[in-house]
């Protein structure tokens, strides 16, 4: 009934979630046996009388008073757990969370940012410290068992130490327009020298994609957050697709033209209001100090390899070389 | 209807007023007039007290909102005209008491007083809302208007959230209770034209009854607006 | 005439009277300018019914949506996620504040609540005819705000999103403004009506328990309703002339909306609660032949739920970004409201126990209420434990909860008022066997539906998804095919009801035996609903064969 116990407090909540769950098992088989014997027990028989029994004072007056010792337990085993959460310990790990619509952006302590793809380390406590750029988000990272409301203008918090290596999914959980249920993001919980490893290079699993660059440019693509408004089939989205657009002259908002090249591409990435394709809206955010180099030149060779556009344009290179690894550009 | 049934059940005295099926205002589903105007009574005040919980809402936004940006507010204030506040404190303090009077006529049987004291209270009512056209006016001029309109003239006070929000609040509350006031003319001219035509007297007077429970509040509730708004320290 | 349902006493039928408040005057105009009472029960029936077919085809529409992760049917979208967005809110609006909250109080109430008082119509049957025209105004906007092109901000209407977005956001808070004074006319009869205008002989604990019921629902029907009225009136003002009150981007509060909100919206559903659990309050002891167990206590718990309910509405914030303070106090406050609601519950019970119980499709209806309203009461206790809370909010688990004890609660008993006072209102009886075959789909449709929705929030759903990841699909696939049997039950029902009409009027006074006042009368009434003034001789539900009457 329950997800996976990922953080150190999963398994207080599961443990008084399942408490409750029995008893109200038991209240709930109480209740309906109590129903069900007296509609077979007391089944109608013509001319039978009933007994006129208006009110029972001790009867009534134990079963206000028992339940009510009952309800204020739970409540003080509730709340035992909440201010336990509330507070995150002065070493926690302090990480920035910034939503809007309709993506996750995280900044890690030495200034990098990912967007959708969140890493920590395992068995440290971790402390959010979360804001929106636009309307109310959810913070939700259901193995974990926390949730908060992240408020434009504002800051609120969430902390916890995760427990348990591997993927786990956070996930938006306030109401917050058409990309609502889109807004997911990758939560990786690492040993320390991953975690290490992934804040310098943004990881090590792009060397796996050397010599692969459009196919490096996908995962981009998926986990970046463009797949939420760039559509790989011609369907429309809030964005243009990307089908067949390399070499294509695409017609801007103000009536003149633009030609779909490298340059094209990365000041789309970078300085999204700059040209706005006809008849679309100016809604795309920046992606300017949350894609490494090699992340962008991955996107290109990427949106290449979609299919060129027959009417024109440079043909594609057969290959493009990846810079050699080094620290991500553009931090802020 | 069986006429001996006594209606009161709870045990008042049936009022030596009271008439039976004779009286034109007797509606049929109640057993006397006493338990039609009782029960008339209970329903206005019913009603005043949603209007209570409407205003309600603005005092507690206005409260916060002022707990969010006090010197903003603090500063804002004094752009509002303490004199014409304290006028119109008093014209509608009067015209209750102008009511009060037009309700003791009625009951009293008196056609002529009534209608003095209910034409004093509706002139008293256009003399508020003549002042306040004078101060929203200073208001406009001064460029102090509410929301996305505030937009001060140079020198009067600065622009900001807090300032919009002030003015917001002072014209959205003095708005509705203006509004208020002008469905309260109408409700006091409706039973003017009804006591000329000498509708009302001891044995029949809950119009004049319930407008002025109406009319109180709507008083009230600018005894509360003007220390609020005008005499904020 | 026998009646088999008596407690075996034979009582002659007193002769059917010719005209009654159906048939006594006729054509649309003497409808539309009616001030019976029962008139205006009746057009609020068709009215609310009306809009609880349209909210129920919305939810249809939602489920065949989340057949699929990817809200795709037979490789075709069925719905786009900005449509999807709209049809959720548009079922929520429609279904809490042109469906449940209007319901049992103006259809069944205005109905029942003046018969049962040995009244000869509301304390002001004027105002009642003005309520009725503000609910049909405010529907008008409602469908208008619809037709030209919805809302997407789901019913509660959160900011900024709610000032931002675009669509008819200002139509439809204006249409739940409307339809607040509906309600707060409605609640001011009411409370009058209940004060002043009882039979001789009814003091206050000698009252039907459904008009205790009513009372206290009119008691927040008047206190709460114009603070949603003064929110919606707020937001169209943000909205449209940027004052900088909700809106963080012109230094306003988004958390100060959800208080506003929910210090209505949280009284508001015992507004919705609290007439249902006055039907069981009838249904039971008629059903069992058994006084009530308990009187005192059913009406003070009533009372009693409707002021603690005016202090518990932060609890719908547990992690909106509320002080921890303020968290802590509505916990504890949620814990205390749960009490008069446990308490009504052994008292039905206990009514039970010992009864001479017949299941009839009222009493069907009022054992499932049992059932479902316990799920529903039972889950809120996790709801308000605050360390689990945390886990369960804005998810399925919160949907389940909610429309355990909203439609499971309060819509159950709707049906079962529906079908108790059916042949007072009609004049004639309903199919029996029919009545409950669609009470069995009705409960199993309905436990299919929404059980599964406690695993799926438990599990990490969140709510207003329009598409979810794989492995939920098989419990949202289940719960769709519960909404269908639901559905099925709920239309079998309407066709029954439907077809009962074309029957000649021949039900009975009072074919269930029951001791309240309304079943003195004829079947239907006559306009005038009683031909001599009632005096009450005794306290109701004494099932004692020595006053049994003859």
């Amino acid at each position: 009934m329950l997800p996976a116990q990922g953080s150190h407090f999963a398994g207080e909540v599961d443990f008084i979630y399942m408490g409750l769950f029995w008893l109200s098992v038991v209240l709930f088989l109480g209740i309906t046996g109590m129903a069900v014997w007296c509609c077979i027990r007391f089944r109608y028989k013509p001319g039978r009388a009933t007994p006129h029994i208006t009110h029972n004072t001790v009867l009534e007056i134990v079963w206000s008073v028992l339940p009510l010792v009952l309800c204020i337990a739970i409540f003080f085993w509730g709340v035992d757990g909440f201010m336990k959460f509330s507070v995150a310990p002065g070493d926690a790990l302090e990480i920035q969370v910034t939503a809007k619509k309709w993506l996750w952006q995280f900044e890690y302590p030495d200034g990098s940012r990912t967007i959708n793809d969140l890493h920590i380390p395992v068995n440290k406590p971790v402390r959010f410290i979360m804001t929106s750029e636009d309307v109310l988000h959810d913070f939700f990272v259901p193995t974990m068992r926390v949730k908060n409301d992240i408020i434009p203008n504002r800051y609120t918090e969430v902390w916890f130490t995760p427990t348990v290596l591997g993927p786990h999914h956070v996930t938006c959980a306030e109401y917050c327009g058409k990309g609502h249920s889109d807004m997911q993001a990758k939560l990786t919980v690492e040993t320390d020298a991953e975690f290490k490893k992934f804040l310098e290079t943004g990881g090590t699993e792009w060397e796996d994609y050397r010599g692969k660059p459009a196919e490096w440019g996908k995962l981009q693509w998926d986990r970046k957050g463009c797949a939420t408004c760039h559509s790989l089939d011609g369907k429309r989205g809030q964005g243009p697709s990307w089908k067949g657009i390399w070499g294509k002259k695409e017609k801007l908002q103000d009536g003149s033209e633009v030609l779909v090249d490298e340059n094209y591409v990365r000041e789309s990435m970078m300085l999204p209001q700059a040209k706005i394709v006809a008849g679309f809206d100016p809604i795309m955010p920046t992606f300017q100090g949350l894609l490494r180099e090699h992340e962008i030149q991955g996107l290109i060779a990427f949106i290449k390899s979609l299919g060129d556009n027959p009417g024109g344009g440079p043909p594609a290179p057969t290959t493009l070389s990846l810079p050699e690894p080094s620290k991500q550009e553009s931090k802020k | 209807m069986s006429s001996t049934v006594d209606a009161h059940a709870h045990g008042h005295a049936v009022d030596a007023h009271a008439h039976g099926h004779g009286d034109p205002h007797h509606q049929h589903h109640f057993a006397t007039m006493e338990q039609q105007f009782d029960t008339s009574k209970i329903g206005m005040w019913l009603f005043l007290a949603t209007e209570v919980l409407l205003f309600g809402g603005l005092f507690v936004g206005y409260g916060l909102m002022q707990g969010k940006y006090p010197k903003e507010f603090f500063e804002a204030h004094h752009h509002l005209q303490r004199g014409f506040g304290a006028l119109n404190t008093v014209v509608l303090l009067f015209s209750s008491w102008s009511m009060v009077m037009a309700v003791y006529s009625a009951q009293k049987s008196d056609r002529r007083k009534q209608v003095i004291y209910l034409l004093i209270t509706i002139v008293c009512a256009f003399i508020f809302l003549g002042v306040k056209y004078f101060e929203y006016s200073h208001k406009y001029h001064d460029g102090l208007l509410p929301a996305k309109f505030y937009n001060p003239h140079h020198g009067v006070l600065p622009q900001g959230n807090g300032y919009a929000t002030f003015f917001s609040f002072y014209f959205m509350m003095t708005g509705l209770h203006g509004i208020h006031i002008v469905a309260g003319i109408g409700l006091l001219t409706w039973i003017l034209m009804r006591a000329r035509r000498g509708e009302f007297s001891a044995t029949y007077f809950t119009p004049v009854d319930l407008v002025g429970l109406y009319w109180h509040l709507v008083d009230l509730i600018w005894i509360y607006l003007f220390p609020l708004f005008y005499l904020i320290s | 005439m026998e009646h088999a349902l008596t407690t075996g006493k034979i009582v002659a039928d007193k002769p059917r009277p010719a005209k009654n408040y159906l048939n006594e005057t006729s054509g649309i105009w003497s409808w539309m300018t009616t001030v019976d009472h029962k008139r205006l029960g009746i057009m609020y029936l068709v009215g609310v019914l009306s809009a609880f077919l349209v909210g129920g085809i919305f939810a249809l529409l939602i489920r065949l949506s989340l057949l699929t992760p990817s809200h795709t049917l037979f490789g075709k979208q069925l719905l786009t996620a900005e449509a999807y967005n709209k049809v959720f809110t548009l079922h929520g609006v429609i279904m809490v504040f042109l469906f449940i909250i209007p319901s049992v109080p103006a259809a069944l109430g205005n109905f029942c609540l003046p018969l049962m008082l040995g009244a000869k119509d509301v304390a002001f049957p004027r105002l009642n005819l003005a309520s009725f025209y503000l609910w049909l105004t405010g529907a008008i906007m409602a469908i208008t705000s619809m037709v030209l092109g919805g809302v997407d901000t789901g019913w509660t209407f959160y900011t900024p999103y709610s000032t931002s977005t675009g669509g008819t956001v200002g139509l439809m808070t204006m249409s739940v403004f409307v339809l607040g004074f509906s309600s707060i006319f409605t609640g001011i009869n009411f409370v009058s009506t209940v004060h002043k205008l009882r039979a001789p002989g009814m003091g206050w604990f000698e009252m039907p328990l459904f008009v205790w019921g009513i009372y206290a629902t009119g008691v927040i029907q008047v206190l709460a309703t114009p603070v949603i009225g003064i929110t919606m009136v707020l937001l169209l003002l943000e909205r449209v002339f940027l004052i900088g009150i909700f809106d963080p981007r012109i230094g306003g509060d988004p958390v100060l909306f959800q208080h506003f909100f929910w210090f209505y919206s949280h009284p508001a559903v015992y507004i919705m609660i609290l007439p249902g659990m006055a039907i069981i309050s009838e249904i039971i002891p008629t059903f069992s032949r058994k006084t009530m167990f308990g009187y005192r206590a059913i009406a003070y718990s009533s009372v009693g739920l409707a002021l603690l309910g005016f202090v518990v509405w932060g609890h719908h914030m547990f992690v909106a970004g509320q002080s921890q303070l303020a968290t802590v106090i509505f916990s504890f406050l949620t814990f205390l409201v749960a009490i008069p609601s446990g308490v009504k519950v052994f008292n039905w019970l206990s009514t039970m126990y010992k009864g001479n119980i017949s299941l009839e499709t009222p009493m069907c209806y009022a054992v499932s209420f049992l059932l479902l309203f316990a799920i529903g009461g039972l889950t809120g206790i996790f709801l308000g434990t605050l360390s689990v809370d945390v886990h369960l909010t804005d998810t399925y688990f919160v949907v389940a909860h909610f429309h355990y004890v909203m439609m499971g609660g309060t819509v159950i008993a709707f049906i079962g008022g529906l079908h108790y006072w059916w042949p007072k209102m009609t004049g004639r009886m309903y199919n029996e066997t029919w009545g409950r075959i669609a009470c069995s789909l009705v409960f199993i449709g309905f436990n299919m539906t929404f059980l599964t929705q406690f695993i799926l929030g438990s599990r990490g759903m969140p709510r207003r998804y329009a598409n979810y990841l794989d492995q939920f699909q098989p419990l949202h696939a289940f719960s769709t095919v519960g909404s269908w049997v639901l559905g099925l039950g709920l239309f079998i029902t309407a066709g029954y009801l439907l077809a009962s009409l074309r029957k000649p009027m021949d039900a009975p006074d009072n074919p269930w035996g029951g001791t309240t006042l309304e079943w003195k009368t004829s079947s239907p009434p006559i306009t005038h609903n009683f031909e001599e003034q009632p005096v009450l001789e005794r306290a109701p539900y004494d099932y004692r064969p020595e006053v049994t009457h003859v």
